[in-house]
This record gives C-alpha cells, structure tokens and sequence, in this order.
C-alpha cells in the first residue's frame, strides 16, 4: 500500500463525508418531514439509538442485516406513533416530550441491548464504486454503503415530493397554518402525526447504519450526539431536504478530520478537533439565525421557531 | 489455527481459569491452612462499563466468575458505575445491603473513594486493579495489576514479523503512562526483529468512541498501516474494522481472535485471578500482599491464541521470548534506548529491572520509531 | 396556586407516577421478576434504611442545583437543557479559582470557590440566552451544542494545560488545597452540596414567586408580546433567568469539585445535568418541588444498584423507569382543567 501522507487527509475528509453523514442524512430527513406538518421531535437521538439496537440484535438473531434495517424503521415508526399520539393531547408541549422520548429511547435501548453488547452480527453489504481504482485508499473511500445511496436519492425525492404533489401541500398547510387546513377539512393531528410516524422511521433506519454498516458495533456509546445534531442541521438546511443532503456531508467531512490530521502526526488537540461538528453547527445557526424574519422556510405552527 | 484447543470463545471463558497458577504466590500469599474451615464470604465486583463489553469490563467479570466457583464465596456485580461519590455509595450497598466483606474495584479512578470507604470497613477488603497502594494507605485494601507492556512487547514482535509496509499502528483511548508503556512496548517489539519499524501513535481522547475509532483505523490503513493494537475499552471495533480493510490487528483485555479469523496476530491479555487468592487469604485470615505488581514471571498478564496468519516460526519465538520474560532472562527497557526525539533514555548497557514500577509510573516519553507525542510533562 | 389547583397537580402527578410504575412492573415482569417483589426493593433501596436514605439525598443534591438549570428559564418561556455543560464549566472555575484562592481562609475562600462556579455556570448558560434575545438563535438548541463544548474544553484542558501530571490514575487537573474542601454534613454521609442545593431551590422559589422580578418573568414566559407591551426589559430578563438557571449548575459544579473530587476531570460528566431536565418538568418548573422530585429520582438511582444486585436487572432499567415516568408526567398535563372534580362551581 502507497502511503498518501497530507493528501491523505483529504481523501480521508472525503470518505468521512460519505462514511458518517448517513445518520445525519437519515434524521435530518426524518425530521424536516416532521417539522414541515409543524411538529417537532427531539427525541429522534433516542430513536436512533433505539434504531441501532434494533437492527443489531435483529441482525445478529436472524443472520440478516436487511431484516434489521427493516425493524430499526420500524422501531423508530412506533416511537414516532407515540411522540406523535402524545403531543396530539391539548397542551402537551412537543420540545419537552421529545425530550422524554430520547431519555426513554435510549433507556430501552440499553435496557434491552444488553445481550447484544458481545455478539457479532452480519454486516450491510458495500457498494464498491472504487473497484476501478489501483489505489486501496480511493477503492476503500468508495466504498459505499447502500443506505447512503438510499438517502442521497431520498432527499430530491422528498424535496420535490413536499413541493410539488398533494401530500407535499398538505403537509405544509399543516405545519404552516393549521386553521386554513382545518378549514380545508384535512385532518391536522393525523397529518402531523403520520408525518412524525414517517421521521421515527427514518431515524430508525439511520440507527442501523451505525450498528450494521459503520463503525458497525453495538454499544452504549456508539451515538455521541448525531440524531441531537441532525435536528439542529434541520434549522440551517432551512428544512430543504438537499441542503439537509450537503450540510450532512459537511457534518460527515467534520467528524472525519479530527482523525485523519492525528493519523499523519497532528498529535495536539485532538478534544478541540473532536468538537468541530458542536462548534459548527452553533457558528452555523448564530450566522443563519436573526430576530427581525423568521427563517425562509420555517414551518409558522413550529414550537422551535416561534 | 489456534494454540489453545479449538474451543469457542464462550466456552473459554466458561471454563478456562479453574486451575489458576499458585506455585509462584505461595511466597506472597497463604491462605487456607490445612483443615480451617472455609467461611462463607460475599465478593462484590464494581464495573466501570458493561460487563460484557469485550474489552476491559469483560476481563474483569471473567476473573469474577472464576472467585465464584472458589469454596464458600459468593459474588453480586453492578455495572456502569461512574468514578464519582457514587461508587462510594455503591461499594456502602454492597457491604450494608449484601453483606459484602470483599469489594473489588475494577476502575483506576475508583482508589481515592476506595481510600475512603476502606477506612470506614476495616473488616472489608478492598482489592483495587491500580496498583497505587503506598504505605499509610490502610491495611484492607490492594493495590494490583499486571505489566500488560510485556505482553504488548509479543504483539510488537509478531506486529514486525508480519508488516509489509513497515508501518504499524498505535491506537490509545487516554493519555495516560500505562497506555505509553504498552506502545512503548508494543515498538520495541516490532522494532527487535525488524529495526526500520515506525509507529503511527494516535490517542482517541476516549476510553470509548465507536465512530472515532473506526476513523482512525481507516485514517491509519490509508496513511499505509497494516498492524494495529488499540488500547481503549473494548477493542471490537477496531479490530473488526481492521479485518475488513483486510490487515493485521493484536487484540487488548481479553481473547478478541474470533472477531478476525484472517487478521488476528495475537493479543495482550491480563490474569486477574490473583483476586481469587485475595478472597481466599481474607476468608482464612492468611496473609496477603498490599501492592502486587506483575508480567509473565508473575502469571498475571497472557496472549492470546495466535491467529492462523501467524506462522510457525514466529509463533515459536514469540513463545520463546515469553518464556524469557517469565524466568526474567528477556528485560523490556535496556539501553541504548532513545525516546523518539532523539533523547538518549537509557545509555549502552543500563537495564530496567521489568517489574521497576517506580521506573514505568514516570514513563512520560515514546520510544525511538513512534510518530506521535505523550503530550505528558518531561 | 390555590388550594385546588394544587390538589389538583397532587392527584394528576400520583397518578401519573403510579401509571408509570405500572408500565415498569411489566417491564420487570416480561423479565420473570415479581413487580411487586421489585417494587419493594425499589422502596427499601431508596428509603427502606437510613443508608439508603443517606444514598438517596447524596444522589439527590446535584439533581436540584442543574434541574433549576431548567426550571428557571422555563418560566421566562425558555427551554433549557444546558445543565450538563453549566455544571462542567462551573468545576473548571472553581479549579481555576482555586489558584489565586489557595491560600484564603477557609470559610471565605470556598465561598469564593462556589461563587467562581457559579458565576462561570451563569454566563455560559447566559451566553445562550444572549444568543437567542440578540440572534434568534434556539435555546434548546444550543445549550445543547454549549454541552459537548464545554466537554471538549474540559478534556482539553486536563489533558494538558491544567492537568496534574502527578495523578496517574485519569487525566485531571490539579487539586485545591485540603483545607478548601468540604465533607459531609456531620452525622451523615451525605456531602454539603445538599444544603445547597435546597438553599438554593428555596431562594429561586422566593425570587420566582415572591417578587416583582418573580411576577415579570411569569408574564414573559406566559406571552412576549405582552411583555414587551407591558413595557418589561424583555432582553435583560432573558439574560437574568438564564444566568440564574446556569449558575445553579454551575454551582453543581464546583460542589462535586470542593466536596467530592477536589480536582475536574471526566467525572465531572456523569449526566446529572440530563437527569436534572427531567426533574424540572417533573416539578412542573417549581423550585420547590424540585426538592422533592430530587429526593424521589435520588431514590430511583440509588435503588438502581439494588436492582442489579438482586434481580440482574441492566443498570438500565433505571432510565427505562425515568423516561417512563417523564412521558406520564408530560401526557398527564393534557388533564390539567378537564377533570370534573378539581372545576370551579
């Protein structure tokens, strides 16, 4: 194997992009959908941690990967059910049972995650759109997991789908004026919660990938904090699925860098470099916030952007 | 193929241990005179992380299943207690709700809230895996551990035999000296049968980060690693990651040789079973040591079984230098030795005795071929 | 809060209490446990003895200094949930200030320590209530990014800049003076952070309910507009809740530093500020309530330890059984006015 030295990094940066963005991807769809009818879920971390589990101890009890992506969505579904069910009640407030929702998701998720600590389970398989390559590390960064091809065509299909078909312009007249669809006669609290039924199952999913795709563990700190992340990318995506698409990338390129400069003998800081996802998700949303508009493409119903 | 009889790992850790190497502790520990009855006594084993994490917790919980088979001795365990007034707390339930009368405390940040509650329960022993124990600190409790940087010297040995590239990898969770005394001994390894050896040193600044790890394996494999031995609390993922980029890992804690059936070299492992003893010394009243320090000569550290990569030849001298180590004919540190700036650590001829452990505590450098720095006060 | 009212939180929060500790008997069940037989060890772990009580108030204390890290700027409309970063960076100022403070009297150089914490927890929460006043940004949002900043500081820090290299054991920083620390609270093994953390409940409660201050922050947390049409200084009183609510964990912070550690280090990050979120909605965001809801997590914590020993529960089933007892607590506010018995005539 050649050694690549400081253009290393940058192969790394890339890979790490496409390596670790798909639970961003995958939550931050999940939770535009959400927030486009006008409800927020913050206890999407729980549900992909939950997700994870799922997948993993599916997997490792079946044999089969692609049956424990399935049960991580579903999984995810019925939390989102649940989220969605609750904040249907009148005053229950959505932030705070979001909240609950990921100490519960991720209480069951090591409750009953336990056992699958030590077992392996079978892995997703990859897609290798390096083969072409004489390169091992080009070859490995193109490596490509299925499930972030899945959401890199997910994210068009959702921005055209809420832009330009009769769910998409239900959804938004739900989250943007609920009295004008309850004048339309369409059912506000069912919308919003099979909108947050559809998210859950995209967090789910996104679970999976950690546990079966990469790193491709299980254990009870394999999420530091992505599906909290990817709801904060939601407000500078500006609930636009592609830019939910590019920002998930930036986040993946992120993760990746603290890593990549140590492996060629940066050996300071490495704490600092391993907050630069936290410090540029918040540089992000001070820059894009402001008090005198509300955000381009904020839903109004939305508790958060109130 | 594997050394050890083809067992699966579960039933290794079912079975293995029963018979636990005495001969060399009879000097240190005498327990059980001839005909005492045994008292009934409670142990209880205090987890910094899961149990069966395979990694740090998991050897532990494996020495503590074995204390569990010993005449007379009963364990109970809680996992996942943080180094915080709270395992104070933990270790006063085991005592004052189970009725403990040993207290083991597996986590090196446990020992100042061991110092305190063991002044509280004289009649509790407390065996702590650190082995900091000084004199002043009370009579109940142990300072312990294994000299894991012999083990690691095997690793290092069979890491340089089978490099092609003549890069191998250091992955550390911690700054910490024992983490630096296992890479240190990991390259000194590597670099005693092939001298042009590097080592790329990377500290994850977690004892455990899944998504950091796989990171920095893929990083290391890219910059043209193909050996690695990571030191945080469960090895799985590296090693895993490790064997589908389709390289060379030595495992850490416990027997990760399953995970990697192609890529596996061997692994370091500790012996906790030295705890055994201490239960039984405590139970009869018989003798037991303060502070209890050890490598192979002490049978407290092991490898792994060999993975079927690696060939006879090397297997044989790996086992060789084990030996060397456990009659103290093979030491790790002697000079000349440089650290990897260039500073002379140890002139021609000066040997560190192997179980020197003032000499390992202050171990604040990397050995010459290291890429990296401890960051640690020179 | 008339009487009414306040039966009326009593019976909907039993109530809601109950039906949670009903889903977890099944839980326990579905496991081949007895639930009853895990009810009463969840009872005797908690309070059944006075160690167990003891255990209970030591896990009780931080829980009521970070929950008020919710529960304050709740009131003003703002949801917190930076606790966990407050309290971390509320250590690391008291270590720093211990420096300059090493060779203070006793009495007098602690109070300082604990101010040091508190005032440094006060801005760091403060900074986000700036951010969301002046720039629109989230609250929730970031005080939740300011919580893994302020863990990447604080690791940063103790592995270099402030880090005692004599202590081998962890990466931490180096330790004030003995004379600066405080123990435990004579007769008890429960440390002084308990004292504190009640002191400080009462007095918010006084300041939230009790003054004019109390009476404006309601209004604003009830709508801003009208706030502002009141002619209240909207952004200072913002600014003023969040400093509150960040000083209370801070203040957590350096208790676990002056009572428990003596030194930062990862310690420092073992969830009370998650843990105290909980308790603040379970409190319904009164401060005196957070005392007792403390005392009742405490217990759930401390019988966690119990239940593994005795049943081989997962430590988990412990936050299985908050994040239970949450969600009950939530959908149980949809109740609040629709129950027959608790209506005016």
């Amino acid at each position: 194997m050649t050694e690549l030295g400081w253009a290393g990094v940058l192969v790394a940066v890339a890979g790490g992009a496409v390596r670790v963005s798909t639970p961003y991807l995958f939550v931050s769809l999940g939770e535009t959908l959400t927030e486009k009818s006008g409800r927020v879920n913050l206890g999407l971390e729980g549900t992909l941690v939950l997700g994870a589990m799922s997948a993993y101890g599916v997997a490792h009890l079946s044999g089969s990967p692609w049956l424990g992506v399935l049960v991580a969505g579903v999984a995810g579904a019925g939390f989102g059910l649940g989220h969605g069910a609750v904040c249907g009640l009148a005053r229950v407030n959505d932030v705070a049972m979001g909240i609950a929702l990921f100490l519960l998701g991720t209480g069951l998720a090591f409750y009953l995650g336990k056992p699958f600590i030590e077992p392996v389970a079978p892995r997703l398989p990859h897609l290798a759109f390096g083969a072409w390559s004489a390169s091992p590390q080009v070859r490995a960064a193109l490596d490509v997991s299925p499930l972030f091809v899945a959401g890199a065509v997910l994210a068009p299909v959702l921005r055209w789908a809420l832009g330009n078909t009769k769910w998409g312009l239900v959804v938004r007249t739900v989250g943007d004026n609920s009295d004008a669809a309850k004048a339309l006669g369409w059912p506000v609290s069912l919308v919003r919660t099979l909108a947050t039924v559809a998210g859950g199952f995209l967090a789910g999913v996104g679970g999976s990938f950690l546990s079966l795709q990469y790193p491709g563990t299980w254990n009870e700190a394999l999420s530091s904090g992505q599906g909290l992340m990817a709801i904060a990318l939601v407000i500078f995506a500006r609930w636009d699925p592609m830019a939910c698409f590019y920002a998930s990338l930036l986040f993946g390129g992120a993760t990746a860098l603290g890593p990549a400069l140590q492996s060629v003998g940066v050996t300071t800081n490495y704490y600092l470099y391993g907050a630069a996802p936290y410090v540029l998700t918040l540089g992000l949303l001070v820059y894009s916030s402001s008090t005198r508009h509300t955000l381009v493409g904020a839903p109004s119903e939305l508790t958060i952007s109130r | 193929m594997t050394e050890r009889p083809r067992l699966t790992r579960r039933q290794l850790l079912a079975t293995a241990g029963g018979a636990v190497a005495a001969g060399v502790f009879s000097d240190l520990v005498s327990g059980q005179d001839a005909g005492a009855a045994v008292k009934p006594i409670t142990a209880g084993f205090i987890y910094v992380g899961p149990r069966n994490d395979y990694g740090w917790n998991q050897a532990h919980a494996v020495a503590a299943k074995k204390i569990a088979r010993l005449e007379g001795v009963k364990i109970v365990e809680q996992e996942n207690v943080p180094e915080t007034v709270e395992v104070e707390k933990v270790m006063e339930g085991m005592i004052q709700q189970d009725g403990a009368r040993a207290v083991f405390a597996t986590s090196f940040g446990y020992w100042p809230h061991v110092l305190k509650i063991a002044r509280k329960y004289p009649d509790v022993l407390f065996p702590h895996i650190g082995a900091l124990w000084k004199e002043g600190d009370p009579k109940n409790t142990i300072g312990y551990r294994g000299y894991m940087e012999e083990p690691h010297y095997l690793c290092g040995v069979a890491a340089g035999h089978m490099t092609k590239t003549g890069k191998i990898g250091f992955l550390g969770s911690k700054p910490l000296y024992f983490i630096f005394n296992n890479c240190n001994g990991f390259i000194l390894g590597a670099r005693s049968v092939n001298p042009k050896v590097t080592c790329q040193v990377v500290i994850t600044g977690d004892w455990n980060n899944p998504v950091r790890e796989a990171e920095v394996t893929g990083s290391l494999i890219d910059q043209g690693v193909d050996v690695i031995v990571a030191n945080v609390d469960s090895a799985k993922v590296v090693v895993e990651n490790s064997e589908r980029r389709g390289i060379y890992t030595c495992g850490y804690h416990t027997d990760l040789s399953e995970l990697a059936p192609r890529g596996f070299l061997t692994g370091a492992e500790w012996n906790w079973a030295a705890g055994g003893r201490f239960v039984q010394a405590w139970q009869t009243g018989g003798q037991y040591p303060n502070l209890l320090r050890g490598g192979f000569r002490q049978d407290m550290v092991a490898i792994s079984p060999f993975g079927r990569a690696v060939p006879e030849d090397v297997r044989a001298k790996i086992l060789k230098i084990r030996q060397g180590f456990a009659d103290d004919s093979v030491k790790l540190y002697r000079g000349p030795l440089k650290d990897n700036e260039g500073n002379v650590v140890l002139k021609d001829g000066q040997v560190i005795a192997n179980d020197d452990n003032k000499f390992k505590l202050a171990v604040n450098f990397l050995v010459e071929g290291a890429i990296g720095k401890t960051g640690l006060k020179k | 809060m008339t009487i009414r009212s306040s039966v009326e939180t009593a019976a909907i929060s039993t109530a809601a209490v109950l039906v949670a500790l009903l889903l977890f008997g099944g839980f326990a069940a579905a496991r081949g446990l007895d639930p009853l037989e895990v009810y009463r060890v969840l009872y005797v772990g908690a309070f059944g003895t006075w160690f167990a009580v003891q255990n209970t108030l030591t896990q009780a204390a931080p829980l009521m200094l970070t929950a008020l890290c919710t529960a304050v700027p709740a009131r003003a409309g703002l949801l917190v949930i930076g606790g966990e970063g407050a309290l971390v960076i509320g250590g690391l100022a008291t270590v720093l200030a211990g420096v300059p403070l090493a060779g203070a009297p006793a009495p007098l150089g602690i109070a300082l320590l604990c101010a040091a914490g508190a005032v440094a927890g006060g801005l760091w929460v403060g900074a986000a209530g700036a951010l969301r006043h002046w720039r629109g940004v989230n609250e929730t949002i970031s005080t939740l990014l300011l919580n893994y900043i302020a863990i990447a500081v604080l690791n940063h820090l103790i592995t270099g800049p402030i880090r005692d290299f004599a202590q081998v054991l962890k990466p931490a920083s180096w330790s004030l003076g003995e004379h600066l620390r405080i123990g435990d609270v004579p007769g008890t093994s429960v440390h002084w952070g308990l004292a504190f953390g009640v002191a400080a409940c009462a007095l918010l409660w006084v300041l939230m309910r009790r003054t004019t201050f109390g009476f404006a922050v309601d209004i604003l947390g009830g709508n801003v507009r009208a706030a502002r049409m009141a002619g209240l200084p909207v952004g200072a009183m913002v600014l003023v809740a969040c400093f509150l609510g960040g000083a209370a964990a801070g203040l957590a912070g350096a208790v676990e530093v002056v009572a428990v550690h003596g030194f930062a280090s990862s310690s420092l990050v073992v969830g009370y500020g998650y843990a105290g979120i909980l308790v603040a909605f379970l409190a319904r965001q009164n401060p005196l309530a957070i005392v007792f809801v403390s005392v009742l997590l405490g217990g759930i914590s401390a019988s966690g330890g119990l239940l593994q020993r005795r049943f081989g529960l997962p430590d988990a089933a412990t936050l299985v059984l908050r994040g239970l007892l949450f969600v009950a607590v939530l959908a149980s506010t949809t109740l609040y006015g629709r129950l027959r018995v608790f209506r005016r005539p």
